[in-house]
């Protein structure tokens, strides 16, 4: 697997948010976005996601064959955890969870292991509305234990994480890369060494 | 298949557990059917009358209080994104977000009503009419204001703003159903505009959930 991004451009509104932007992931590889607040590094993310049409540029993800990846299939191979938890005070961590994986098309059987995962099996019953910062950001991450898919797009995934927790998110991101994972990741911090990285915005 | 059940459930868990959701919506139009005697006076045979009428516009007003709850949140706590990335159509996304509406709001005001009846002096004949006529024609109601909330869920309130503006795409609705339960209480025949009312139903249910995706899908840019 491989994404590739040529000379994407974003526009958001009237501003140009990035151009020019070039970009490869191969399997096993890990990308990091770095930049200042508002270089447009959650706008490529989303564009990367299929959320936002491509103003200018290519982006294709080719599968094993080296063949592009249509869109339908595309929305399969992908896991976006952005900054927008999609966490309700009303519902309970295991409501929100069996929710997030049947809008994955994920089994309701992978909920209870993604739980423990992220160390959330005994906050289960607890409401959205109770959890702290830390705790939401483990919700939205334990998504992508739900399914496999094999490029995972991450917005800070760092951010309110503890020393546990973050080295937690760094195991499982190492072990999907060991599987032939692909992660794109917008953070303001390293993030797992940082071996390959992208910086948006002005030049320095 | 199972993502659609799932978007119903869960929105109906929303609804039941927010405060302004369900209970608020059927409150409200116990509310207004309440001090309707207290306002108009106790006269039965001007009660009688007006009855269908009222009770139709009781309808329309409580299923307006829980639009807000329908698309907005969700674009703002992202959601949306994961519908939109999931691989159930959004205009089926969209007929869930409509159903799971009518479950809290236009299904309870059908079961309320008959029990709110002899409040308005409402004859006994047209009481089965009006329950059937709420219960075919809410969906509608709930249909244009999903889509109206759609077209309005990139502005803040706005879906509250736009379903006001919609407002006139369900007076329809307002007139066949108070013509069909007028007809049961008259001693008529209610069922020409009750089917009239059910083919409009379906065909805005249909159209309801194709314009909700189509605004969904222009707001985001």
């Amino acid at each position: 697997m491989k994404l590739v991004g040529e000379s994407l451009a974003a526009i958001r509104g009237e501003r140009v948010v990035f151009r020019n932007v070039n970009l490869e992931v191969s399997a096993g590889e890990v990308l990091t976005l770095h930049g200042p607040n508002g270089a447009g590094k959650t706008t490529l993310l989303r564009v990367l996601a299929g959320l936002l049409n491509i103003m200018q540029g290519r982006l294709v993800l080719l599968g094993d064959d080296n063949k592009a990846i249509t869109d339908e299939r595309r929305d399969q191979s992908v896991h976006f955890v952005s900054h927008q938890d999609s966490i309700r005070s009303q519902l309970r961590v295991r409501e929100t969870l069996l929710f997030h994986a049947a809008l994955l098309g994920a089994p309701a059987k992978a909920v209870e292991p993604a739980l423990r995962t992220w160390g959330l099996d005994k906050l289960a019953g607890l409401s959205g509305g109770l959890l702290s910062a830390g705790q939401r950001r483990r919700l939205s991450l334990a998504r992508l234990s739900l399914q496999p898919r094999s490029l995972w797009l991450l917005d800070e995934p760092m951010t309110a994480l503890d020393a546990a927790s973050r080295a937690r998110l760094t195991e499982i991101c190492q072990a999907h890369l060991a599987s032939g994972g692909m992660i794109v990741a917008a953070t303001h911090e390293p993030f797992m060494g940082d071996p390959k990285s992208l910086y948006l915005g002005p030049r320095k | 298949m199972r993502t659609f059940w799932a978007l119903i459930r869960r929105d109906v868990m929303l609804g039941m557990r927010a405060s302004g959701g369900a209970a608020l919506s059927a409150a409200f139009f116990a509310l207004i059917i309440v001090l309707v005697p207290f306002g108009l006076g106790p006269e039965l045979a001007g009660l009688r009358g007006a009855a269908p009428g009222l009770f139709w516009i009781a309808a329309l007003l409580s299923t307006l209080l829980g639009l807000e709850r329908i698309i907005q949140p969700d674009t703002e706590d992202g959601t949306m994104d994961l519908i939109r990335v999931s691989p159930i159509p959004l205009e089926l996304a969209c007929l869930a977000k409509i159903i799971a509406h009518w479950l809290t709001s236009g299904l309870m005001i059908t079961v309320l009503a008959p029990a709110l009846a002899p409040l308005l002096n409402l004859s006994t004949e047209a009481i089965p009419v009006l329950a059937l006529s709420l219960l075919i024609g809410t969906p509608a109601l709930s249909a244009i204001g999903t889509a109206a909330a759609a077209l309005g869920s990139s502005v803040q309130r706005g879906g509250m703003i736009l379903a006001l503006l919609a407002l006139p795409l369900n007076i329809p609705f307002l007139i066949f159903g108070a013509t069909a339960v007028n007809k049961a209480q008259g001693s008529d025949d209610p069922t020409q505009a009750l089917l009239l009312l059910g083919a409009a139903s379906l065909i805005t249910l249909i159209v309801g959930s194709l314009a909700a995706a189509a605004a969904l899908r222009i707001t985001d840019e």
